[in-house]
C-alpha cells in the first residue's frame, strides 16, 4: 500500500504542456528519494481545469498543484512527498483574495461543479480496470443484469429523466425502449464519440479519463435492448481516447465483464470501435450509421429512426459518450437520486467546455439549472483582461449567442432552446467587448460551409451564400438588402435543411441578427466595426502630435498612400488606402490610429 | 386495405397507409414539383434521397417544413403545398441552385429538356439573390467517346449516382467532395474512360440538367454529306424507327420506317441502308455459333463452354470485360450489327459499288450511346480506317433533320436502298429485350431439326420483366434460354451461371431497361414505362408485318454468303465478322 499518490493529469492538454515528462521527473524522484514504497504516481484523465495545466493532485491531503511543469517535480517529491510541506508557489492563488488554496474544493472553479458524468476523471488511472471497479465500477452491470429485468431496467432509466447529451435532449429511457421493442435477430448498440464542435472537448475528456463507465454503461444498454454487440464511433484524431477504449475493452474482456455470458449469466456482449475521418455530420446519428457501414458520411431522411432500422438494417441505439457515463451511477444511486438534480424537465448534470475570453478555461460539469452568470463568472471566474462580457455561444455552431439579458435564466435544454440557442453537446465560448459579432456568425459559418456534407440544397448551397453575403459585410461591402436576405435564407435553411445539422446551422447567424442588430447595420451603413477586428472597415489614420516624420510608414505603404515631408506630421489618403495595416505595424511612436 | 385520412390544400382525402404526400398529392390532382425525385416504375425503382428540398410542403403542427417526396401520409394530417411559408420556401432553394448553376441556359445542350430551367419557368424566378459574389462549384470537364461530363450544372439530385449503381451495378458514379464542391464523379475523379463506365449512358437519361449529356456528331455528319469525294452510307438501328416519331410530336409507339427513309435521302446520304440487315447476319454468325456448342456440348465435348452469351451490345460487352474477365470465352464471338454492317459495307459493298473504301463514310444511328464507344474500338478498324466512321443517336439524328429544314410530318414513306436494305422480322425485334435471342431461335430452330418451324412468335422470351427464363423444344432437345436486361439482372444472371444456380444453354443480354427501346441515345422517357411498352408493341407490329420472318431466308444475306462469305464461320466471316474480347480493352 502506498501512502501517497501524486495525480498527474494524462488529458490531451495537459500532455501537450509536457505532463508526461512530469510523470518521468517525479518516477525519477522518487527513486532518488527512495520513496517508490511510499509514493505512486497515477496518471489520470483530464481535471478540467485546463487553463491552469498541468495539473499534479496529491493525495489523501488533496494539495492540488497548477501549471507544474517538469523542473517542478523534484521540489514537489522533495517537499511535500518527503518532508510534508507544500509547495505553495505551485498553489493555486485565489484571484479575489490573492490567497493559495491548496484544496481544489475550496477553488471557484470547483465549488458550483458536480461531478456525475466526470466522477472519476482526475481520480483514477483509465488504463486500470481495477480501480475503476474499486469505485464501485460494474456493480451497476452486475446488478443490472443478475437482478433486473430489461423492462424494469429501461424504467429505472425513464424514472431518472435522463436525456441525450447529443444535442437534442431526446429521452434516453424512451431511446433504449423503441429500440427494445423492435424484433430483430441483431440489435446494436452504437456510442457517439464523435465529438466535433470546435472547441469542445467533454467527451474526448471522459474516454481519455473514464473509459470504462462508458462501456458499462453500453453492456447495460445491450442488456436492455436485446444487443449483444456494441460499437464506439469515434473519430480517428481521438488517439489518446481511442488506445485508452482499446486498453479499457481489453482488460473488460479479460475480467470476462465483457464477452460470452457476462458474470455467468446468458447474456453476452462485444464490443468494437470503428474510427471516423473528423466529419463533423457524422455526429448526426444517421450520416453516423451510414459512415459506420462503409458509405458516405451523409445522413437520411428519418423515419425510419435508427431504433427501427439503423447499422446494418438492424435495431440500434445510438448514444453520445456523455449519455452513457451518467447511466451506471442512475443505476447504483437510483433513478430518485438523479431526477432530484437539475430542472423540472432537464435532470441531472451537463458538462460544458468553457473557452473563449474566460478566465478559467477549461471542462466544467454543473448541475442543470445553474445559470449562465454563475458558470461565467463564478466558475469561469469572469472575463479575461477584466473586459466587459458581451456574449456566450452556447451548443456549437449549431447553437446562438446569448447576452446578458440571459445571464440569469436558469439553463437546461428547454430554456436554452427558448432564447434562440441549445444546449447542443455543450460546447460554451464566452465573448468580450473586443469580439465583433458578425464575425462570430461568419466564423460559425466556415465552419458549417467547410462541414455540410452537401446532400441538400439549403445546406450545401444556401450556407455558402450566407457566408459570402457576411463576408460582403465584414468586408465593407454590405447593404441592407444583405441583411433582409440573409435572414430569410437563415429562415428557409432551419425550414427545409434534411439534418439537425443544416436546420441548426443558421442559428448563429439568426441569434446575432437578433441581438446584435445594430452591429450589422454599424457594419452594412456606417461601415464601421466597433471591435475592429473587421480589417476592411478600420479606417488608418496619422496623429500628427505623435508623427515625427520618419518616413518608415510612408516608405512601406504598398499603394503610396502616405505623404508628407521628411520630419513633419504624416498624412494617409484615404482614397488609397487598402487598410493593410503595414503603417500601424512600422511606426515605432504609436502615431497610427486604427478606428 | 388499411387508408388514413388526410388533408391536402384544403382537399380531404383518403389515401392507403404509406402512401407519400406527393402521391397522395398528385393522385388529388395537385402537381408539387421536384427535381432529385425520380420514379423508375418499369425496374421497380423509386429514387427519392428528399436532397433536392424543392418538394417541401407545410404539415400543420410540424416544426420544419417537410420534403413530401419521402413523407408518409398520417391520419388526420393537414397539409398546406402552396403557403407563402411553403412557396417562399420553394422559390428560395430554387433560386439557390440556380446561383451555383451556369447561366449559359441559351447554349446547353440540354436547353428545352432541363428540369432545372422548367422549375425556374414554373415558379417564375426572375432574381437570383446575392448573385454579385456567389461562388459557382466549378469542376474539371470530362468528354468520353460517348458521354460528357460538366459537372458544373449537377444539382446533386444523384439519380445518375442511383442507376449507375443500383440499375446497372456499374458503381462508376458516385458522389464526392464535400458541403459546396460535392458532385457526382468516378472514384479519384478518373476520367470515365478510365472508370469501370460501360457508357450504356443511363445516366444521361436520368439527368434532370446538362450536366451528363452525349457526344454531339452531329456537325461531323454534315461535313461528310458536303464533301463531295466522300460516299456515305447510313445505316439505321431497328428501335430507331419506333422511337423517332416522339421528337417530331408523334405518339410513342408510332412507326415512322418510312419517313425515316425518306429525311435521311433528302438530307443527301448516297445510300440510306439498314442495319437490320446485320441484324439478321449476326443471327446467321451468332445461330450457327450456339449451334455449334450446343451440338458439341450434346456429343458430350467437354471443352465447350456455355452458355452462350450474346455480345450485340456495347455496354454489355464493356460490363463483362471489366467484371467477368473469368468469362471472356463465353460470349458469342459474333460482332454487334453495327459493326458487321460497317465491315461488309468497306469491303463487299464499296468494292460492288466500286467506291474506294478511304473515301466511303458510314454513319450509324442508333438508339445507344455505347455504340459510340464501339465503333471507335480500334478491333475495329482496318488499316487504320474505321468500319463505322460516326454513330448518331435517335436524338441526333432528329437534330439533323431539323438543320436540314426537313419537315419531317409530311413526308411521304419511302423504302431502304439495296444492297443491304433488306430485313426481315427476326432482324427488327433485335430492338427490344428477348428479340435477338427469339431472332436466333427461329433460325438455329430450322437449322438444328431440319424442320420449317411454322409459329415463329416465341411468347415465352418476350415482356418486360428483369430476368426471364424459357425452355424451347428443339424437336426433342430442350433448349434453355435466359434473358436479362438492365446491367443489374445481368449481373445477377451471370452470377448465378457462375455458381451453378443457373444452367443455360443461351443467354441474351441488353444493357438498357427493355432493350434497344428504352437506348439512351432514344427520346427521353423520365420513366413513363408506358413509352417503353408503347415502342415494343411498334416493334413486334412490325416483325408481324414483314413478309419474311427469319433471318436466314434473307435474300440479301444468301447472296451475301454465296458471292462473298461461303458459309457462316468461314474464315472470311471471322475475319470480318468476329471479334475477341479484352480484359482491359482500353489500356
Amino acid at each position: 500500500m502506498y501512502k501517497m499518490q501524486l495525480l498527474v493529469c494524462g488529458g490531451t492538454g495537459c500532455q501537450a504542456s509536457a505532463s508526461a515528462t512530469i510523470v518521468d521527473k517525479l518516477n525519477e524522484s522518487l527513486k532518488a528519494h527512495g520513496l517508490t514504497e511510499d509514493a505512486q504516481v497515477v496518471i489520470t484523465g483530464c481535471f478540467g481545469f485546463c487553463e491552469k495545466g498541468p495539473i499534479v493532485k496529491v493525495i489523501p491531503d488533496n494539495t492540488f498543484y497548477t501549471q507544474v511543469t517538469p523542473e517542478d517535480a523534484e521540489e514537489i517529491v522533495a517537499e511535500h512527498i518527503l518532508k510534508g510541506r507544500r509547495v505553495s508557489r505551485l498553489l493555486y492563488e485565489d484571484p479575489e483574495t490573492k490567497e493559495h488554496v491548496s484544496d481544489s474544493k475550496h477553488m471557484g472553479f470547483y465549488q458550483k461543479q458536480m461531478r456525475i458524468a466526470l466522477r472519476n476523471c482526475g481520480f483514477i488511472d483509465p488504463e486500470n480496470i481495477d480501480e475503476y471497479i474499486a469505485r464501485d465500477g460494474y456493480s451497476a452491470l452486475a446488478q443490472v443484469i443478475t437482478e433486473l429485468t430489461p423492462d424494469q431496467a429501461i424504467d429505472m432509466l425513464k424514472q431518472s429523466g435522463l436525456r441525450g447529451r447529443g444535442g437534442a435532449g431526446f429521452p434516453a429511457g424512451l431511446k433504449w425502449e423503441f429500440t427494445k421493442n423492435y424484433t430483430a435477430d441483431q440489435k446494436y448498440v452504437v456510442c457517439n464519440a464523435d465529438e466535433g464542435d470546435p472547441g469542445a472537448f467533454m467527451d474526448r475528456s471522459i474516454l481519455e479519463g473514464d473509459p470504462n463507465s462508458v462501456i458499462e454503461a453500453m453492456a447495460i444498454c445491450g442488456y436492455c435492448i436485446g444487443a449483444n454487440k456494441g460499437v464506439v464511433y469515434i473519430r480517428a484524431e481521438y488517439p489518446l481516447a481511442i488506445h485508452r477504449l482499446q486498453v479499457a475493452i481489453e482488460q473488460a474482456n479479460e475480467y470476462g465483464l465483457l464477452g460470452k455470458n457476462i458474470l455467468g449469466t446468458d447474456f453476452s456482449f462485444e464490443m468494437e470501435l470503428r474510427y471516423g475521418a473528423g466529419a463533423f455530420v457524422c455526429g448526426e446519428e444517421t450520416a453516423l450509421i451510414a459512415s459506420m457501414e462503409g458509405g458516405r458520411g451523409e445522413p437520411n431522411f428519418k423515419p425510419p429512426f435508427p431504433a427501427e432500422s439503423g447499422y446494418n438494417k438492424k435495431p440500434t441505439c445510438v448514444n453520445n459518450v456523455e449519455t452513457f457515463a451518467n447511466v451506471p451511477v442512475i443505476y447504483l444511486k437510483g433513478p430518485e437520486w438523479f431526477s432530484s438534480i437539475g430542472t423540472e424537465k432537464s435532470k441531472g448534470t451537463k458538462v460544458f467546455a468553457l473557452a473563449g475570453k474566460i478566465n478559467n478555461v477549461g471542462l466544467i460539469e454543473v448541475p442543470m439549472g445553474i445559470t449562465l452568470r454563475e458558470i461565467i463568472f463564478e466558475i469561469g471566474g469572469g472575463i479575461k483582461d477584466g473586459k466587459k462580457f458581451k456574449a456566450v455561444q452556447t451548443g456549437g455552431p449549431s447553437g446562438g449567442c446569448l447576452t446578458e439579458k440571459d445571464l440569469d435564466t436558469p439553463i437546461d435544454f428547454d430554456s436554452l432552446l427558448a432564447a434562440g440557442s441549445m444546449m447542443g453537446s455543450g460546447g460554451m465560448i464566452v465573448m468580450d467587448e473586443d469580439d465583433c459579432m458578425v464575425s462570430i456568425a461568419k466564423f460559425y459559418l466556415e465552419f458549417i460551409v467547410e462541414e455540410s456534407c452537401g446532400k441538400c440544397t439549403p445546406c450545401r448551397v444556401g450556407n455558402k451564400r450566407m457566408l459570402e453575403t457576411l463576408e460582403k459585410i465584414c468586408g465593407g461591402k454590405g447593404d441592407m438588402e444583405d441583411l433582409d436576405n440573409l435572414r430569410n435564407m437563415a429562415h428557409v435553411i432551419r425550414d427545409t435543411s434534411l439534418c439537425g445539422l443544416g436546420q441548426t446551422s443558421p442559428n448563429p447567424v439568426l441569434s446575432t441578427l437578433d441581438n446584435f442588430y445594430d452591429e450589422y447595420v454599424a457594419h452594412v451603413k456606417d461601415k464601421k466595426c466597433e471591435a475592429k477586428q473587421c480589417k476592411a472597415l478600420a479606417t488608418y489614420t496619422i496623429i500628427p502630435e505623435a508623427c515625427t516624420g520618419c518616413t518608415v510608414c510612408a516608405r512601406n505603404c504598398p499603394t503610396d498612400a502616405i505623404t508628407g515631408e521628411r520630419r513633419q506630421p504624416h498624412f494617409i489618403n484615404q482614397d488609397l488606402c487598402i487598410r493593410c495595416g503595414v503603417c500601424y505595424t512600422k511606426c515605432k511612436f504609436n502615431a497610427i490610429l486604427v478606428q | 386495405m388499411e387508408t388514413v385520412k388526410i388533408k391536402i390544400d384544403n382537399k380531404q382525402l383518403e389515401v392507403p397507409k404509406g402512401t407519400t404526400i406527393l402521391q397522395a398529392a398528385k393522385d388529388a390532382g395537385i402537381t408539387i414539383p421536384t427535381l432529385c425525385y425520380m420514379n423508375l416504375p418499369h425496374l421497380a425503382k423509386e429514387h427519392k434521397p428528399g436532397s433536392c428540398r424543392v418538394c417541401v410542403v407545410e404539415v400543420k403542427g410540424h416544426k420544419t417544413l417537410v420534403p413530401s417526396c419521402v413523407t408518409k401520409c398520417v391520419d388526420g394530417m393537414e397539409v398546406l403545398t402552396h403557403s407563402l411559408r411553403a412557396i417562399n420556401a420553394r422559390r428560395t432553394v430554387v433560386e439557390l441552385l440556380i446561383s451555383d448553376h451556369p447561366k449559359d441556359c441559351l447554349i446547353c445542350p440540354s436547353s428545352g429538356s432541363c428540369e432545372l430551367q422548367d422549375l425556374a419557368i414554373t415558379l417564375g424566378i426572375r432574381e437570383i439573390p446575392c448573385v454579385d459574389n456567389a461562388a459557382i462549384s466549378t469542376y474539371r470537364k470530362d468528354s468520353s467517346p460517348s458521354l460528357l461530363r460538366d459537372m458544373d450544372k449537377c444539382v446533386m439530385c444523384r439519380s445518375c449516382e442511383t442507376v449507375c449503381n443500383e440499375i446497372q451495378t456499374v458503381g462508376a458514379l458516385n458522389a464526392i467532395h464535400r458541403g459546396f464542391m460535392s458532385v457526382v464523379a468516378p472514384a479519384f475523379e478518373q476520367d470515365l474512360i478510365d472508370s469501370p463506365c460501360t457508357f450504356c449512358g443511363q445516366c444521361v437519361a436520368v439527368c434532370p440538367t446538362g450536366a451528363l449529356t452525349m457526344q454531339d456528331h452531329t456537325f461531323q455528319v454534315i461535313r461528310a454529306l458536303a464533301d463531295e469525294s466522300k460516299f456515305v452510307v447510313v445505316q439505321t438501328a431497328p428501335a430507331v424507327r419506333a422511337a423517332l416519331g416522339e421528337e417530331f410530336g408523334y405518339e410513342p409507339g408510332t412507326l415512322v420506317t418510312g419517313k425515316m427513309v425518306a429525311a435521311l435521302r433528302a438530307l443527301g446520304f448516297d445510300k440510306v441502308l439498314d442495319t437490320d440487315f446485320a441484324a439478321d447476319l449476326t443471327i446467321m454468325e451468332e445461330g450457327t455459333e450456339l449451334l455449334d456448342r450446343i451440338s458439341r456440348h450434346l456429343q458430350g465435348d467437354k471443352d465447350v463452354r456455355l452458355p452462350i452469351l450474346t455480345s450485340c451490345c456495347p455496354a454489355w460487352v464493356n460490363f463483362f470485360e471489366t467484371n467477368y474477365p473469368d468469362m471472356l470465352d463465353v460470349p458469342s464471338t459474333a460482332r454487334s450489327p453495327q459493326q458487321m454492317f460497317g465491315s461488309i459495307a468497306k469491303t463487299y459493298l464499296a468494292n460492288k459499288l466500286g467506291v474506294k473504301k478511304e473515301d466511303m463514310v458510314v454513319v450509324s444511328i442508333m438508339p445507344c450511346l455505347a455504340k459510340k464507344y464501339e465503333c471507335q474500338r480500334k478491333e475495329f478498324y482496318t488499316d487504320g480506317i474505321p468500319d463505322v466512321d460516326y454513330a448518331l443517336s435517335t436524338r441526333e439524328l432528329a437534330r439533323l433533320i431539323k438543320y436540314g429544314n426537313i419537315d419531317f410530318t409530311s413526308l411521304e414513306d419511302e423504302n431502304f436502298d439495296r444492297f443491304m436494305g433488306e430485313s426481315t422480322g427476326a432482324a427488327v425485334i433485335f430492338g427490344v429485350t428477348g428479340g435477338v435471342i427469339e431472332a436466333a431461335t427461329r433460325t438455329a430452330y430450322e437449322i438444328f431439326t431440319g424442320k420449317t418451324l411454322e409459329n415463329v412468335d416465341f411468347h415465352e422470351l418476350r415482356g418486360l420483366e428483369g430476368i426471364r427464363q424459357a425452355t424451347i423444344d428443339f424437336d426433342g432437345t430442350p433448349i434453355h434460354i435466359g434473358i436479362a436486361h438492365t446491367l443489374g439482372n445481368a449481373r445477377k444472371l451471370l452470377d448465378g451461371v457462375r455458381s451453378g444456380m443457373y444452367n443455360f444453354h443461351a443467354i441474351e443480354i441488353m444493357a438498357c431497361p427493355g432493350g434497344c427501346i428504352g437506348g439512351a441515345g432514344q427520346p427521353l422517357h423520365r420513366g413513363d414505362s408506358s413509352v417503353l411498352e408503347a415502342r415494343m408493341k411498334a416493334i413486334y407490329k412490325e416483325d408481324a408485318n414483314k413478309v419474311i420472318r427469319k433471318s436466314h431466308e434473307n435474300p440479301e444475306i444468301v447472296t451475301l454468303y454465296e458471292e462473298f462469305l461461303g458459309a457462316p464461320m468461314s474464315e472470311k466471316a471471322h475475319e470480318l465478322l468476329h471479334t475477341c474480347y479484352f480484359c482491359h480493352p482500353r489500356k
